[in-house]
């Protein structure tokens, strides 16, 4: 195990080669990862050894150097984040003063608690993976395939296995896309495209899914907003209406014009957010998703026997659970190293829209053969040493041993409260023109809930290569332009590969 | 028999053991003993493997006095608290992978079997590699 361990290590830092300079490299307020350290020969293009996330399938946006996860459309984010800070700010600017040296200190004090909780809760929220499950390997779907029998159309009918969970009869269906059967509540999330255990709902102002790993801290969020919100509303009156007292009401309004618009946002958000709040307390108690909630999965309507088989029966089991349960580790492995040996050749594929599935594909066969190759030569290194009387083997890095140096980073960056001021890293795997996703942002959120949960359940016909959004989604948003699959397609990434498997057949050839 | 055989075993295929949902959402896989297996391995040993795993998965996943408890303190501190200590399911995690590193080594090994840690495949399978048969006693 320890050899393994500081074969890791060495290969991070080999001495007498130099470190490439990595294009993409954090600046400085976030630990910049030493990509690899591998020579590369004057003239060709970098060939450091990639992280995961660099590679990700889905459509989401990595910062930090991958800990830091959001979706690829961040632009209500923003929003949220200026008003809150702008409301805030004048708040403590304008109206404390007063209230701490006319009413108590404490105002003050609680409203920053507040603020700070708010902002946490907003920032992990945001950054943390919602419990996105990583796409099947390609032995793996090659088995479901095998499993279910295909009747040799060139389009497979839609897929669903039945199951049944504490007496309730519960439809697995099979995503298209990540070639897996969902677990049950699960569902694809069609702008992040990638399957989320526990879905409830795609937040723009939060700029991510929310799902089983982040749902508390978003239901956190919205209940201590509306807790700052109302806080804010209250003693901005409180304050225009003790100096009103003093000077009368309208050079009281003209004394602290911050006032005046801090309660006008207060007074709008106040609603949304107590209703939002309001009815997630519903939801968790219920333990329910929204998701499932705007279907009417578990609703009497639906059958005389219908009942929620996932609750715990009583009201306090369900929050509990909901919010103080175990947090379950990220499955996808964002920071580990992508194992680039390999004894295949990876041909070079087209740019069209079976090329970016393609080479997820080789990537992910890459990755799995090699796994194998190395945990079984450890294997049977252990086995058969004392017979070959052999040096032990020095290994690459296993994946699984990644796992364990980039858990405890997974957990560093949610807590930080900084905002990707260390802006380099962002990673556009796709280059689409369907920014038009911003037109989604522009209806109200409620309502953006209701077109996102029909789209991505009620159509099948999810292409295999995921490249191009069903006809069925465009009808839904008809502002969406469909991208163009070269668009799609990173042709650095595809050299990057072949090059990384050339690099890796050399290495073979000389064990 | 060469060095390079040695080390460099063919995979003849792999068998992939499913999530089992029966009890819901959490992390249980199917004890049923795939077909694939049986020249390899008795059926007890590869069910006493898979309910071991099973155990250990409901043990990360177990609500509780204990896990009440890290939740609440996680919440009051902010969540920084992870910053120096791991959580329960990472640790239980961690044990996984020292069961399943031990049961490569001892039983499936020798058999030419090789089990895969689930987190790898995103808990979604338990992969067991069946290497050919290259044994010492048989001539090819």
């Amino acid at each position: 195990m320890s050899q393994i361990h500081h074969a890791a290590l060495d290969q991070q830092q080999q001495p007498g080669q130099y470190n490439q300079i990595c294009t993409r490299s954090s600046s400085g307020s976030c630990a910049a990862p030493n990509d690899g350290s591998e020579p590369a020969c004057p003239g060709h293009r970098s060939r450091t050894p990639r992280r995961k996330w660099q590679v990700f399938p889905g459509r989401n946006r990595f910062y930090c150097g991958g800990r830091i996860m959001m979706a690829r459309q961040t632009g209500v984010f923003y929003l949220t984040l200026v008003l809150i800070l702008l409301t805030s700010g004048l708040f403590f600017t304008f109206d404390c003063p007063f209230l701490a040296s006319n009413l108590t200190p404490a105002i003050p004090a609680i409203g920053g608690i507040l603020f700070i909780f708010v902002m946490g809760m907003l920032f992990r929220a945001s950054f943390t993976d919602p419990g996105v499950l990583p796409r099947a390997t390609p032995d793996e779907a090659a088995d479901l395939e095998r499993q279910i029998d295909s009747t040799g159309c060139s389009r497979p009918p839609p897929r669903t296995k039945e199951v049944l969970i504490n007496g309730q009869t519960v439809k697995l269906k099979y995503c298209f896309t990540c070639k897996i059967f969902r677990p049950p509540r699960a569902s694809h999330c069609s702008l992040c495209d990638n399957c989320v255990e526990r879905f409830d709902h795609h937040c723009p102002w939060v700029g991510n899914c929310v799902g089983r790993r982040n749902y508390r801290f978003f239901y956190l969020f919205i209940l201590s907003l509306s807790f700052l919100t109302i806080f804010i509303f209250a003693f901005v009156i409180t304050h225009v209406i003790l100096r009103s007292n003093r000077t009368g009401f309208l050079s009281a309004l003209k004394d602290s014009p911050a006032s005046v618009l801090e309660v006008v946002v207060c007074f709008f958000s106040v609603w949304s957010i107590v209703g939002l709040s309001g009815f997630h307390t519903y939801l968790i108690s219920s333990n329910q998703t929204t998701n499932e909630d705007i279907k009417g999965s578990w609703s009497t309507k639906r059958g005389k026997d219908n009942y929620n088989p996932y609750s715990y029966g009583n009201i306090l089991t369900n929050c509990c659970a909901a919010l103080c349960g175990p947090l379950p580790p990220s499955l996808i492995d964002r920071r580990g190293m992508i194992q680039s040996d390999t004894p295949q050749t990876v041909s070079q594929t087209n740019g069209t829209g079976g090329g970016s599935y393609a080479s997820t594909q080789l990537r992910s066969h890459m990755c799995d053969q090699d796994q194998c190759i190395q945990s079984t030569k450890f294997v049977l290194q252990v086995a058969t040493t004392p017979l070959l009387h052999s040096d032990p083997v020095v290994l690459a890095p296993l994946p699984g041993k990644t796992t364990t140096l980039g858990g405890p980073c997974a957990y560093l960056a949610p807590s930080q409260p900084s905002l990707p001021s260390c802006g380099g890293d962002v990673l556009t795997l796709r280059d689409a023109a369907a920014d038009s996703h911003c037109h989604h942002h522009l209806h109200h959120h409620h309502l953006h809930h209701h077109h996102h949960f029909v789209s991505p359940e009620e159509t099948p016909c999810t292409t295999p290569q995921g490249a191009l959004p069903c006809p069925a989604h465009l009808h839904l948003h008809p502002h969406l332009s469909v991208p163009t699959p070269t668009a799609l397609y990173d042709p650095s990434s595809q050299d990057a590969l072949h090059e990384d498997s050339v690099r890796g057949l050399v290495k073979l050839s000389s064990v | 028999v060469r060095l390079q055989d040695l080390q460099q075993p063919a995979v003849s295929s792999k068998v992939f053991v499913q999530r089992d949902y029966s009890s819901g959402t959490i992390c249980k896989f199917q004890t049923k003993f795939p077909s694939e297996l049986e020249s390899r391995l008795d059926k007890q040993q590869f069910e006493e493997t898979i309910q071991t795993l099973n155990n250990l998965y409901a043990e990360a996943e177990k609500l509780g006095g204990k896990s009440y408890l890290e939740g609440c303190l996680a919440c009051l501190t902010a969540y920084t608290v992870f910053l120096c200590m791991e959580t329960h399911y990472e640790k239980v995690l961690k044990k996984i992978a020292r069961y399943i590193k031990d049961q490569n080594e001892k039983i499936y090994a020798p058999r030419g079997l090789l089990l895969t840690d689930p987190i790898e495949r995103g808990l979604r399978v338990v992969e067991i590699t069946i290497f050919e048969d290259r044994s010492i006693g048989s001539g090819r």
